[in-house]
């Protein structure tokens, strides 16, 4: 069978070889990797521009962001036929290719936020590394955590006060430099699409900008619930007094600090929110007042059997709906909680009403294409280009935050500071 | 040697040899190759000729093993029947392999339309393949470069190299890609450049009974295919993508998608 024919049900007249080839795996690539970016941007509010409400949220948001880091290829590697071969872009950049320089660009991006980190948390390395190298008898775990943590302290243990106030210039530099090579991630992956000349929906100059405002939505959204979720955690932590150590606070502050954060936090998600509903409605009216020769085809598309994707999922339940909660007067937990699924709802049906809406359409204008999501896979190839798939990788940064935060500890680390 | 003398020394030895290779990039072997090539094939396909047989697209099936009884085609036939109502109705079931013998239109999802004789205006066949562009999309967005133009203009596809990211595919105007059921790398018509290159007719060229289908050297002025490109009234598909398509037809109609 041809790659595409499980899930594709052929409407009209379509060219034989025409399939819905970019499936889930691509609407998960621009989500995850807006997801990193935006998380990226929220945390260098704080570094960069000082505002200070962000302080305990910028840390969390830029270990999130870097769990998000592994996992955004991943949905390209699961897409591609030949995976093992996907080195191959390394070795064979073909640069007028928009995918092409896609190494370079998330590697150096990559690079930032991971010698951010260490600036962050080079003094935490020391501190953990220095007292287990003078114990005496230590334990095969202790030599396994020492070992990891004198190599991330890559052989420097100078904590003095000087050189710690050099890492605080060298953290504010990283993270100005990381806000345009992380747009520059994202907006890139909106390039990817834009810059298909064949495809009616894709081709605007403005898709890049608007999956930088999407991006950014969504990475705040997905810090904030995250960080709701852990607060909350602590807050049950704390009640049943099996707190550890490292928390001193009792359940009332933390619900302060909580609320506090999430409502600076929101405000911010707002902004973003309307910069990036109102460049999808320009693309929207533009493309109906030009109406070019797709026009009739894309209207009846978005008008017709996208309808409910996209008016009633994306702009109604994923933005609308979040933006009054937001707005409402007195913002609680919960409603912001709602809110933020939602925010995160809508972005992935804005990623989907472009990948999977832009091929909903034959290149003949003249027939149309559904798409159907494998659920119960029956082959390799129905699992990972199914829901399967889908879910594998939106649940992997998850894990691996709970692996980096036992590297780069989030919530300890307010003591040693 | 001190650390800061290293990493120093790996900076210019990196920026040396990114030079060096930038430098390769700009001036390629095969770019003054290609423009030293006295052929580029073309294709002339006279529209008015073609009888829906769907011969051409047996053979290039059989020809170049893209699975007879999968869907895709290298090559493609497309009925068009204009109704008295105004209205264009279009189909290429089977990418026109078994030819069109019923008078039914494939409306997809297992409908069909019959139009009667007496409704229709006009009705015609149209043989598609690739156009092997002279700017070719497909070309330009291929991230490890396994899709490629040979200095006669043909647009291959390296198996070996090919990711199967589908970026080509979709920058096709013309649909004329897809992923080979078999190799499942990127695949698409060539031309059938294992026999051109060796002076034979393409699988399709030689099974079109009627002389439909031709294939030309532009760069020769005495080829019959070139004459008729230079002095008659021909056309080329979806010329508004700007890939300036190298596949010629005459007698087409303004209804071809």
């Amino acid at each position: 069978m041809v790659h595409g024919e499980v899930w594709t049900i052929k409407e009209l007249f379509v060219y034989p070889n025409e399939f819905i080839y970019w499936s889930i795996q691509i609407v998960m690539y621009p989500f995850m990797t807006g997801l990193v970016a935006g998380a990226f941007v929220l945390s260098s509010l704080y570094h960069v521009f000082g505002v200070k409400q962000l302080k305990d949220m910028a840390r969390f948001a830029l270990v999130f962001s870097f769990a998000l880091l592994f996992v955004a290829p991943m949905p390209i590697v699961l897409h591609l036929q030949f995976p093992f071969r996907g080195f191959n872009i390394f070795m064979t950049p073909h640069f007028t290719s928009a995918i092409a320089a896609f190494g370079i660009v998330f590697s150096a991006y990559g690079a930032i936020v991971a010698s951010e980190l260490w600036f962050i948390y080079r003094k935490h390395f020391v501190e953990i590394a220095l007292p287990l190298k003078e114990k005496q008898d230590k334990t095969l775990f202790e030599w396994f955590k020492y070992l990891v943590f004198c190599a991330l302290t890559l052989g420097v243990y100078d904590i003095s006060e000087e050189s710690l106030k050099r890492d605080e210039k060298a953290i504010k530099i990283l993270a100005g430099v990381g806000i345009p090579v992380a747009m520059f991630l994202h907006g890139y992956a909106g390039f990817i699409f834009g810059s298909v000349k064949a495809n009616a929906l894709w081709m605007t100059p403005l898709m890049p900008v608007i999956f930088i405002m999407s991006a950014i939505v969504s990475g705040i959204a997905l810090c904030m619930l995250t960080y709701i979720v852990t607060m909350e955690i602590r807050k049950i932590l704390v009640s049943r007094k099996k707190k550890p150590s490292y928390m001193p606070q009792t359940t009332e502050e933390i619900k302060g600090v909580e609320m506090h954060v999430i409502k600076m936090t929101a405000r911010y998600l707002l902004f973003f929110l309307i910069a990036a509903i109102s460049l999808e409605l320009l693309d929207l009216i533009f493309r109906g007042y030009t109406a070019v020769k797709s026009w009739d085809v894309l209207r009846s598309v978005i008008y017709g059997r996208d309808f409910v994707d996209i008016f009633i999922l994306q702009y109604g339940l994923g933005n609308l709906v979040p933006f009054i909660l937001f707005l409402m007067p007195g913002l609680t937990i919960r409603r912001a909680v709602v809110g933020t699924i939602l925010v995160l709802f809508g972005v992935f049906m804005m990623r989907w009403n472009v990948v999977i809406g832009g091929q909903a359409f034959s290149l003949t204008f003249a027939g149309y294409m559904h798409y159907h999501l494998p659920i119960i896979p029956h082959d390799w190839e129905t699992f990972k280009e199914g829901l399967g798939g889908a879910l594998s990788i939106f649940i992997m940064p998850f894990i691996l935050f709970w692996i980096f935060n036992k590297i780069f500890p989030v919530f300890s680390f307010e003591k040693s500071h | 040697m001190t650390r800061r003398d290293f990493f120093k020394l790996s900076l210019k030895g990196v920026i040396t040899a990114g030079l060096a290779k930038g430098l390769f990039e700009l001036v390629k072997p095969e770019h003054i190759l290609a423009s030293t090539s006295n052929i580029r094939r073309v294709f002339l396909i006279d529209a008015h000729e073609c009888c829906g047989c769907g011969l051409c697209v047996k053979a290039c099936k059989l020809e170049n093993e893209v699975p007879y009884e999968s869907s895709v085609s290298r090559t493609w036939i497309e009925r068009y029947v204009m109704t008295k109502d105004g209205k264009v109705h279009a189909d290429a079931t089977n990418a026109g392999r078994d030819g069109f013998t019923s008078t039914k239109i494939d409306l997809g999802m297992g409908k069909y339309k019959d139009i009667k004789k007496e409704d229709i205006d006009k009705a015609f066949f149209v043989p598609k393949l690739c156009n092997q562009c002279e700017n070719p999309s497909c070309v330009q967005v291929c991230p490890v470069g396994a899709t490629y133009q040979a200095a006669d203009g043909v647009v291959l596809v390296d198996r070996k190299w090919c990711i199967g990211c589908g970026y080509c595919i979709m920058a096709c105007p013309y649909g004329v890609r897809f992923f080979h059921p078999k190799y499942r790398t990127a695949e698409k018509c060539n031309f059938c450049y294992h026999r051109i290159s060796k002076g034979l007719k393409t699988a399709c060229v030689q099974a079109c009974v009627f002389g439909s289908r031709k294939l030309g050297n532009l760069k020769d002025p005495n080829d019959p295919v070139t004459k008729t490109i230079m002095t008659e009234r021909v056309w080329v598909l979806k010329e508004e993508y700007g890939t300036k398509p190298q596949v010629y037809y005459t007698n087409l109609s303004m209804e071809v998608r």
